[in-house]
C-alpha cells in the first residue's frame, strides 16, 4: 500500500478528510486530521516538508508529506515505499489538475465542490496507491466523465442547475472573484519531474 | 413517465444540494451541530423518496457529512441502492459514498457482490472505473475471492484506463485473499511490459509492493526489472523499480554487482532530484550488501557521500532532511567516510527545523569514538540547555544515553565523567525520562564495580538534594533518579563516607511526597544504610551511637507506616518493627548489627532482561501436564481446576505467621540457598570462577581501582561533568607522551625497524586507555540459553499471508473461484452469517474445484510438464544472468554494453513462451466462467432482488429513531410491584430472604445482602453464617479464618426485628450458575433460657446476578453487534399475556438488563457481566408469544441466561 494511509488532506478553514483505507471510525479520522493540522500549521514556512510518524498515524514506517499553499495544506501520510520527493511531486501534481479542472482554483472551488475534488484525486490515487502522475492524462479522464454526466442529466437536469445558478448569484457570502492568489501556481523552482 | 421525471427534477431543485449544505454550515458557526441534525432528518426523508436522483442528492451530502466526522453507515443501504442506479452520475456519487464509510465490518457490503460485478462488465469503462475505485477502499476477503476472477479478466481489457486500475487493484485483492496470488501473477507479469505506460506502471508499483514485503519470491522477476530500468523513461517507474532492487540485493549480492555501474551512471545523468535520491539510496543498500570484500567500492562510497553532501549543503530543508536521512544509512557499514563530515552535522543541529535536528542526533549516534564522545556529549549538553520544547528536549536526553551506552559503554573511557553527566541531566526541568537516567544510573552502578564509590557519594549527594529533584509536582518524572540513587546507596552502603547524614536525608518529612515506589525503595534500603551504620559503630565500639541511629528509625518510620500507598506501609511497618526488637536486644546489650547485616548479605548480580526467557524447558518437563491429577469433585464440575494452586498460595499467605524472629529468618534463608544450589532450574551465576568470587559476600572482593591521580576523586560541590573533559585530555596527553618515549627507547633499541610504524603517529581509539580499569560485568544468562532471538516476529503480519513460492507451477487446486450460486445463499441473513462465511464457504469450494480438475485433468498434465521444464530453465537463468556480470574491478561501459543485450534476450525468449501458453490458459477461463455466467445469471438476479426487497423493508423498520423510546419509560402504565429479595430458607424462628449484585470494583466479587428477620418472641444472637465453599465460587472469610469457619452476623435480633447483613463471595467462572449449601446457627434465647438452632439453606447464584446493569447508547450497541466476535442463542416462549412494557420490566429488574431502545413491540436491551462480557438482547413481542435473540461473548453464559430469562417469562 502506497500511501500507507493515504490520507490526503486539506486543511485550514475547511479540514478534511479525502480517502484512507484502513477502515477508522469517524472520531478517529477527525482525531487524526485534528493532530496532523496542529502539527503542520505550526511549523514555518522554510523548514522541510517531512513530518515524522507519530502512533496515530500508523508507527513510524509513515511519514506525513505536505505542501502548503495560502491557505490549504495538502498532506500525504505515506510508508517507506514511496519516493518523498516523489510524493511532493504528486501533490504538485494534484493541486495543477485542480487548477486546471476548476479553472483557476480558489479555497472556496474546494470547499463547496468536495465530491469532485474526491473524484479527482481517485484518478490519481487508488486505495491508497499511486494510480496515475500525468496530468494531462488525469484532465482528459475528468473531462470525459463530466461530459457523461451531462449528456445524462439532459433536459431533465437543466432546470436544477439554473435554480443553483440562481442560488448562487442571489447570495452575497460567495465572494465570486476572490481568488486567492498564491494558488494559481507558480512552481517553485522544483526540478522537472517528468 | 417523461413527465413524471420533469415534475421530479423540479420538485428536486428546492431540495438542498451540497452547496447548499456547505453554505448552510458556513452560516451556522455557532449552532453547527444543530444545524447539522437537522440536515440529516431532512436527508432521511430524502432518502425515503423513490426518486433516485434524491437519493443520490441525500447521499452525496451524507458523504460531505462523514468527512466532517458524522457517522452515516446508519444508511449504508441507501449508499447501495444509489450504487446500483442506471446512470453513472448517481452511480459515482453511491460508490465515493461507499469508499468513504465502508469497511469490513459493514454487513450490508456483500450484497453488493453482485452490483459490482455487474458494474465491472458494464460497456461503460467509466463505470467500470468507478467500480474498481471504490472496491479498491472497501474490498474485503468475501468480495476479493467472489471478484478476483472477474478482476483478472479487466486486466486484460481493451481500454488502458481500464487495465490499469484493474492492475492496481490486485494488490488490494491479494491482501485480502491470498490464494488469488499465484493464479494471477503471471499475467500481472505480463503487464509488466504493457505498451500503456500508466498500466506498465500500475504493475511495477504492485509488483514493488509485493517484494517489499517478501523480497526472496520476487528475485527471479529482476532481469526483467533491471531491463525496464535501463529501458525506461517513467521517473515514477525508476523510482520504483530502483527502490525495489534495494529491497533485493540484501538477497542476491551478485545483483548489487551489476546494479553499481548502471545506478552510477544515473546519478551521474540525472536531473530529478528524487531520482538521484533514490539511486544514491539504492547503491547504499548495495554497499550494504557486499560491505566485506569489495575493496573497491571507496568510489562508489565516496560518490554517495559527496552527493549527500551536496543535498545537505542544500538551501532546500527537505533535500537536507533527506541527505541526512540517508547518511545515516551509510553510517551503518561505513562509519569512517561520514565521520569526515562531522562538522557538518553538528551544524545541522543548530538547524531551526525540529526534524532537521532529529536525523543529525540520528547520525551523531553512530560518529562517537572513544576519542570525542566527551566532546560530542558536551555539545549535545550545550543544546539540551537551550532546548526549548520539552520533547526535542527529551530526544537530546535520549540520544545522549544511547550514545554514551551503545555497545555496552564502548566509548566510554571514564565513567566518573559520564555519572556526573547523568547527575547533571537531573537537573532538566519537566522531563518525562527520569526512568531512563535511573537506569542508567542503576546499570553502570551494578556492573562497573570500579566507579561504585564515586557512584554512590554522587547518589548521596543526589538524595542530600532531594528537595531540588523532587520540590516541584511538575518535574514528576525527574524524582525517578531518587528510585535509583536510593537504591544504590543502600546497597552499597560500604562505600558511604557519611552514612549518618544520607540516613538523615533519606528519613526526612518530604520524602512522604514522593511518589509509592520510590518511598518503598526508600525503605527498603534505609535498613540496609541503617545495617551497615549500626556495623560500624558496633565494630567501634560506639554503643550510644548505635543506639541513637536505632532511636532515629524508630522515630522516622512512623511516617511511612502511615502511608497511602499500600507497599510502603507494607515494608515501613515490618521494618519497625524489625528495629524496635533491635532496639531492645540494643537495651539488652546484645550485639545485633551481624545479624542484620546478614539480612542483606550477597550480592546481586545483573541478569540480562531476556536471561528469564531463555532459561530452556528441560527435557521431560511438561508445563502442560497435569501435577495432580485434576479433582472430581461432584459439586463443582463447571470449574477450572486449574485454580486450585492458586488458591492454595493464597490461603498459605493468609495463615503466615506475621512475625518471624531472627533466627528463624536465617535458618530459612539458609534452607532456601540450600534448596536453590540443589534446585537446576534456578538461575543460579555461572560456573565460571571470575563469576564464583562474586557470589561470595563482602568487600575484599572488589577489585582495586586504578585510579589516575590527576583526577580528583571527588568533585567539590555537584560534579561539573566539564572539568572531567580537561582532566581528561590532560590525561590522555600525559599518556600520550609516556608512549611516546616508551616508543623513543624501543626506538633507540630496534633501530629501523619500525619506523614506519611510529612515524604513522595518529591517536586511534585503541591508544585510549580508559582511566580506571573497568570490569564491565555482562549480564548473567541461564547455562544453556537458547541462542535464538524469535521475538521480533510479529505473528500478525498481514504480508506474511503472501509469502508466496511464485516459482512453482501452479497447481489444479489453484484457480480462482468462478462464481456459484453460494453468493445467493450468502445473502439469506447477512446479519448473522457475516463473519461465518468466511470459514464455511472455502469448503464447498475445493468440492466444485475436484470436479474441475477431472474435466481438465489430461490437459493439465502437459502443461505441467511444460512448466517443469521451463521452472529449471529460469532457475538457471537467474544465475546465468548474474553470473556473467563481470568483476567489479574491470567494470567499463564498453564491456557493459554488450553484455546487457545479451542479457536482455534471454529472458523475452521465455516471456514468449509463456505468454502463449497463459493464453490459453486464460481463454480457457474464460470460456469457462462466461458458460457458467449465462447459466446462473437468471437466478441468481432474481433472487438477489428479493433478498434486497426483504432487507430493505427491514432497514426502514428499524430506522425510526423518532418513535423509538429510551429505557422504556414512555408508557404511563403502574408497574406490579416486584422484589428482588427471594427466599433463602425459613423455619420458625427465623426467616432469610436474599439478593445477589454484582461487584462493580471487583470483577471476580458479588455481594450477597441477606435479610435475616426474627420470626419468634424469642431474642436471636450469635447468628453465624457458613457456606460450603466449592471451588468456583467462596465466601470470602476474614483474613486467618480457615474455610470451615462461619462469619458472625454483625448484629443480634430481639423478636420481631428484621436486619439486613452482606456477604461477599469470590467466583472464578460466571457463565454457569451455582448452588453453594450453607448453614445459619444461631442461638435463641428466651425466658426458658438458650437453645442452639440451625437453619440450612442453598444459595442460588443465577447467571443474571452476576449481571451489572449497564446503560448503552444504540451507537454502541450497534457497533458491538457489528463487531460480529458475539455467539448467538434464542428462545421463545409462548402464552404471554402481560403487557410488552411490564414484560420489559420484568427483564430489567430481575435480570439486569437496560433498555437500550424500543420500538412498538420491539426492543433491544443491553447488559454486562462483572467480567466484563457484554449481552445483547432483542426481545420482540408477538400476540400472546415472546422471542429473545441474544448475543454474548460467552454462549454458555447466554444459553445459561437465556434459560432463566424463559422461567422468569414463562411464569407471566
Amino acid at each position: 500500500m502506497g500511501l500507507g494511509g493515504s490520507c490526503a488532506g486539506w486543511l485550514m478553514q475547511a479540514p478534511c478528510w479525502l480517502g484512507g483505507d484502513f477502515s477508522l471510525s469517524e472520531d478517529t479520522q477527525q482525531q487524526i486530521i485534528r493532530e496532523t493540522f496542529h502539527l503542520v500549521s505550526k511549523r514555518d514556512e522554510n523548514v522541510c516538508n517531512f513530518l515524522e510518524g507519530g502512533l496515530l498515524i500508523g508507527g513510524s514506517d509513515n511519514k506525513l508529506i505536505y505542501r502548503h499553499y495560502a491557505t490549504l495544506y495538502f498532506v500525504f501520510c505515506v510508508d517507506s515505499s514511496e519516493s518523498e520527493l516523489g510524493i511532493l511531486d504528486l501533490i504538485q501534481v494534484f493541486v495543477e489538475t485542480l487548477d486546471k479542472c476548476f479553472e483557476n482554483v480558489c479555497e472556496l472551488d474546494l470547499i463547496f465542490h468536495v465530491d469532485k475534488v474526491h473524484n479527482i484525486l481517485a484518478e490519481m490515487v487508488m486505495g491508497g496507491m499511486v494510480l496515475e502522475t500525468n496530468m494531462n492524462e488525469i484532465v482528459t479522464q475528468i473531462d470525459a466523465q463530466n461530459k457523461l454526466e451531462k449528456s445524462e442529466a439532459g433536459l431533465a437536469g437543466a432546470p436544477a442547475r439554473a435554480v443553483s445558478a440562481v442560488k448562487n448569484m442571489n447570495l452575497p457570502e460567495i465572494p465570486r472573484n476572490i481568488n486567492i492568489g498564491d494558488i494559481s501556481i507558480k512552481v517553485p523552482n522544483l526540478p522537472s519531474f517528468k | 413517465m417523461a413527465l413524471k421525471m420533469v415534475k421530479g427534477s423540479i420538485d428536486r431543485m428546492f431540495d438542498k444540494n451540497l452547496q447548499d449544505l456547505v453554505r448552510g454550515i458556513r452560516n451556522h458557526k455557532e449552532d453547527e451541530a444543530k444545524y447539522i441534525s437537522q440536515c440529516i432528518d431532512e436527508i432521511k426523508q430524502e432518502l425515503k423518496q423513490d426518486n433516485i436522483a434524491v437519493k443520490a442528492n441525500a447521499v452525496c451530502k451524507l458523504t460531505y457529512l462523514q468527512m466532517l466526522g458524522y457517522d452515516i453507515s446508519w444508511a449504508a443501504f441507501n449508499i447501495i441502492e444509489v450504487m446500483s442506479a442506471s446512470k453513472f452520475t448517481f452511480k459515482r456519487i453511491g460508490y465515493l459514498a461507499a469508499s468513504q464509510c465502508f469497511h469490513e465490518g459493514t454487513d450490508v457490503i456483500m450484497l453488493t457482490t453482485n452490483q459490482i460485478r455487474k458494474d465491472l462488465s458494464s460497456p461503460n469503462q467509466y463505470d467500470t472505473g468507478v467500480a474498481l475505485t471504490g472496491l479498491s477502499c472497501f474490498v474485503t476477503p468475501d468480495l476479493a475471492r467472489d471478484l478476483a476472477n472477474d478482476i483478472m479478466t479487466l486486466m486484460s481489457h481493451t481500454k488502458p484506463y481500464i487495465r490499469k486500475k484493474a492492475v492496481l487493484i490486485m494488490y488490494k485483492v491479494f491482501l485480502k485473499y491470498p490464494e488469488s496470488l499465484r493464479p494471477a501473477f503471471p499475467r500481472l507479469k505480463e503487464k509488466l511490459e504493457d505498451p500503456d505506460p500508466g498500466v506498465q506502471s500500475a504493475a511495477v508499483n504492485v509488483i514493488c509492493e509485493l517484494a517489499r514485503r517478501n523480497p526472496k519470491n520476487y528475485l527471479s522477476l529482476a532481469p526483467l526489472f533491471f531491463k525496464l530500468m535501463t529501458s525506461s523513461t517513467n521517473n515514477w517507474v525508476l523510482i520504483k523499480i530502483i527502490k525495489l532492487f534495494g529491497a533485493l540485493t540484501p538477497l542476491e549480492p551478485r545483483l548489487g554487482k551489476k546494479l553499481i555501474e548502471p545506478l552510477t551512471n544515473l546519478i551521474h545523468s540525472t536531473s530529478a532530484m528524487s531520482l538521484l535520491y533514490e539511486c544514491v539510496n539504492t547503491v547504499i543498500a548495495v554497499l550494504i550488501s557486499l560491505s566485506s570484500g569489495m575493496p573497491n567500492h571507496s568510489a562508489s562510497i565516496q560518490l554517495c557521500v559527496q552527493k549527500l553532501r551536496i543535498l545537505i549543503e542544500d538551501s532546500d530543508q527537505n533535500l537536507k532532511y533527506l541527505g541526512l536521512l540517508a547518511m545515516s544509512k551509510i553510517l551503518k557499514t561505513h562509519p569512517k567516510s561520514v565521520q569526515s563530515h562531522k562538522d557538518l552535522i553538528l551544524q545541522c543541529l543548530d538547524d531551526k527545523d525540529e526534524s532537521i535536528r532529529l536525523r543529525a542526533l540520528d547520525l551523531l549516534y553512530g560518529m562517537v569514538s572513544k576519542k570525542n564522545l566527551m566532546e560530542i556529549v558536551k555539545k549535545l549538553m550545550i543544546h539540551v540547555d537551550k532546548a526549548e520544547g520539552t520533547t526535542y528536549r527529551d530526544e537530546l536526553l535520549t540520544k545522549i544515553i544511547d550514545i554514551c551506552s551503545q555497545s555496552n559503554y564502548q566509548y566510554i573511557t571514564n565513567f566518573e565523567w559520564y555519572i556526573s553527566i547523568l547527575v547533571e541531566l537531573t537537573r532538566l526541568e519537566g522531563t518525562r525520562h527520569g526512568h531512563l537516567i535511573a537506569a542508567q544510573m542503576l546499570d553502570v552502578a551494578i556492573r562497573v564495580k570500579a566507579i561504585r564509590k564515586f557512584a554512590v557519594s554522587q547518589m548521596a549527594m543526589l538524595l542530600d538534594n532531594a528537595h531540588l529533584i523532587a520540590s516541584n509536582t511538575q518535574r514528576n518524572g525527574i524524582c525517578e533518579v531518587l528510585y535509583a540513587a536510593a537504591w544504590i546507596c543502600g546497597e552499597f552502603s560500604e562505600h558511604l563516607e557519611e552514612s549518618n547524614q544520607t540516613l538523615e536525608a533519606m528519613l526526612r518529612p518530604k520524602v512522604t511526597t514522593l511518589p509509592g515506589h520510590i518511598q518503598a525503595v526508600y525503605v527498603q534500603n534505609m535498613v540496609k544504610l541503617y545495617a551497615s551504620i549500626l556495623q560500624q559503630k558496633e565494630q567501634s565500639g560506639e554503643k550510644e551511637a548505635a543506639q541513637e541511629i536505632t532511636q532515629l528509625m524508630v522515630d522516622r518510620l512512623p511516617q511511612f507506616v502511615q502511608s497511602a500507598d499500600l507497599e510502603v506501609q507494607e515494608r515501613a511497618s515490618c521494618i519497625l518493627q524489625l528495629i524496635k526488637y533491635i532496639q531492645k536486644l540494643q537495651i539488652k546489650e546484645v550485639p545485633v548489627a551481624e545479624e542484620v547485616i546478614a539480612l542483606f548479605a550477597g550480592e546481586l548480580n545483573p541478569v540480562a532482561p531476556k536471561a528469564q526467557k531463555k532459561v530452556p524447558v528441560p527435557e521431560g518437563l511438561d508445563l502442560d501436564a497435569w501435577i495432580n491429577a485434576p479433582p472430581s469433585d461432584s459439586e463443582s464440575e463447571d470449574e477450572k481446576p486449574k485454580t486450585i494452586f492458586h488458591d492454595e498460595e493464597q490461603r498459605h499467605s493468609r495463615h503466615r505467621q506475621p512475625e518471624i524472629d531472627e533466627e528463624e529468618l536465617a535458618r530459612r534463608r539458609e534452607v532456601r540457598k540450600q534448596e536453590q544450589a540443589n534446585n537446576p532450574f534456578y538461575i543460579k551465576s555461572s560456573p565460571s570462577p571470575q563469576k564464583q568470587y562474586q557470589d561470595t559476600p563482602g568487600v575484599e572482593h572488589i577489585p582495586v581501582v586504578q585510579i589516575d591521580l590527576s583526577v580528583p576523586l571527588k568533585v567539590p560541590g555537584m560534579p561539573m561533568s566539564d572539568q572531567y573533559v580537561k582532566l581528561e585530555e590532560e590525561r590522555r596527553h600525559k599518556q600520550k607522551l609516556e608512549k611516546d618515549k616508551k616508543k623513543k627507547k624501543q626506538k633507540k633499541e630496534k633501530k629501523g625497524k619500525h619506523r614506519r610504524h611510529n612515524s604513522l603517529h595518529t591517536e586511534s581509539d585503541e591508544d585510549i586507555a580508559p582511566a580506571q580499569h573497568v570490569d564491565i560485568i555482562t549480564e548473567e544468562m541461564p547455562e544453556n540459553a537458547l541462542p535464538s532471538d524469535e521475538d521480533d516476529k510479529d505473528p500478525n503480519d498481514p504480508y506474511k499471508a503472501l509469502d508466496i513460492d511464485l516459482d512453482k507451477p501452479l497447481a489444479d487446486s489453484e484457480k480462482l473461484p468462478v462464481q456459484r450460486h453460494r453468493n445467493a445463499e450468502n445473502l439469506k441473513s447477512p446479519d448473522t452469517e457475516a463473519p461465518l462465511v468466511g470459514k464455511k464457504s472455502k469448503k464447498p469450494k475445493k468440492k466444485e474445484k475436484k470436479h474441475k480438475e477431472k474435466e481438465r485433468e489430461k490437459e493439465k498434465k502437459k502443461e505441467k510438464e511444460k512448466k517443469v521444464t521451463e521452472e529449471g530453465k529460469k532457475g538457471e537463468d537467474l544465475d546465468f544472468w548474474l553470473s556473467t556480470a563481470p568483476p567489479p574491478s574491470s567494470i567499463t561501459q564498453t564491456q557493459s554494453e554488450p553484455e546487457g543485450s545479451t542479457v536482455l534476450a534471454e529472458p523475452e525468449e521465455n516471456e514468449d513462451a509463456k505468454k502463449e501458453e497463459q493464453e490459453e490458459d486464460n481463454d480457457e477461463g474464460k470460456k469457462s466462467s462466461k458458460h457458467r455466467k449465462k447459466k446462473h445469471k437468471k437466478e441468481k438476479e432474481e433472487k438477489s432482488k428479493d433478498k434486497k426487497k426483504s432487507k430493505k423493508k427491514h432497514h426502514h423498520s428499524e430506522e425510526e429513531p423518532a418513535e423509538s423510546v429510551q429505557n422504556g419509560t414512555l408508557d404511563d402504565e403502574p408497574l406490579p410491584p416486584m422484589s428482588s429479595y427471594c427466599l433463602l430458607a425459613e423455619n420458625s424462628y427465623v426467616k432469610m430472604t436474599y439478593d445477589i449484585q454484582g461487584n462493580l470494583q471487583n470483577d471476580s466479587q458479588v455481594t450477597v445482602s441477606v435479610i435475616f428477620e426474627n420470626k419468634s418472641a424469642s431474642f436471636l444472637k450469635s447468628m453465624e453464617l457458613n457456606v460450603l465453599d466449592s471451588l468456583n465460587a467462596k465466601m470470602l472469610r476474614p483474613e486467618g479464618s480457615s474455610v470451615h469457619d462461619g462469619i458472625p452476623v454483625p448484629f443480634q435480633l430481639p423478636p420481631g426485628i428484621s436486619n439486613e447483613a452482606q456477604f461477599v463471595f469470590t467466583l472464578q467462572s460466571i457463565v454457569m450458575a451455582q448452588k453453594l449449601k450453607g448453614t445459619l446457627s444461631f442461638i435463641v434465647k428466651n425466658d426458658e433460657g438458650s437453645t442452639h438452632e440451625k437453619l440450612d439453606f442453598k444459595l442460588h447464584f443465577s447467571c443474571a446476578s452476576y449481571l451489572i446493569t449497564t446503560p448503552c447508547y444504540s451507537d454502541a450497541f450497534a457497533k458491538l453487534l457489528e463487531s460480529g466476535d458475539l455467539h448467538m442463542s434464542s428462545i421463545k416462549v409462548d402464552g404471554i399475556s402481560i403487557s410488552f412494557q411490564h414484560l420489559l420490566a420484568k427483564i430489567c429488574f430481575y435480570h439486569h438488563f437496560s433498555v437500550v431502545e424500543r420500538v412498538d413491540s420491539c426492543a433491544s436491551m443491553y447488559s454486562r457481566s462483572i467480567q466484563g462480557h457484554h449481552v445483547c438482547l432483542l426481545v420482540k413481542k408477538g400476540e400472546n408469544s415472546v422471542s429473545v435473540d441474544g448475543k454474548c461473548n460467552d454462549s454458555t453464559l447466554l444459553s445459561n441466561l437465556l434459560d432463566e430469562m424463559k422461567e422468569t417469562l414463562s411464569k407471566c
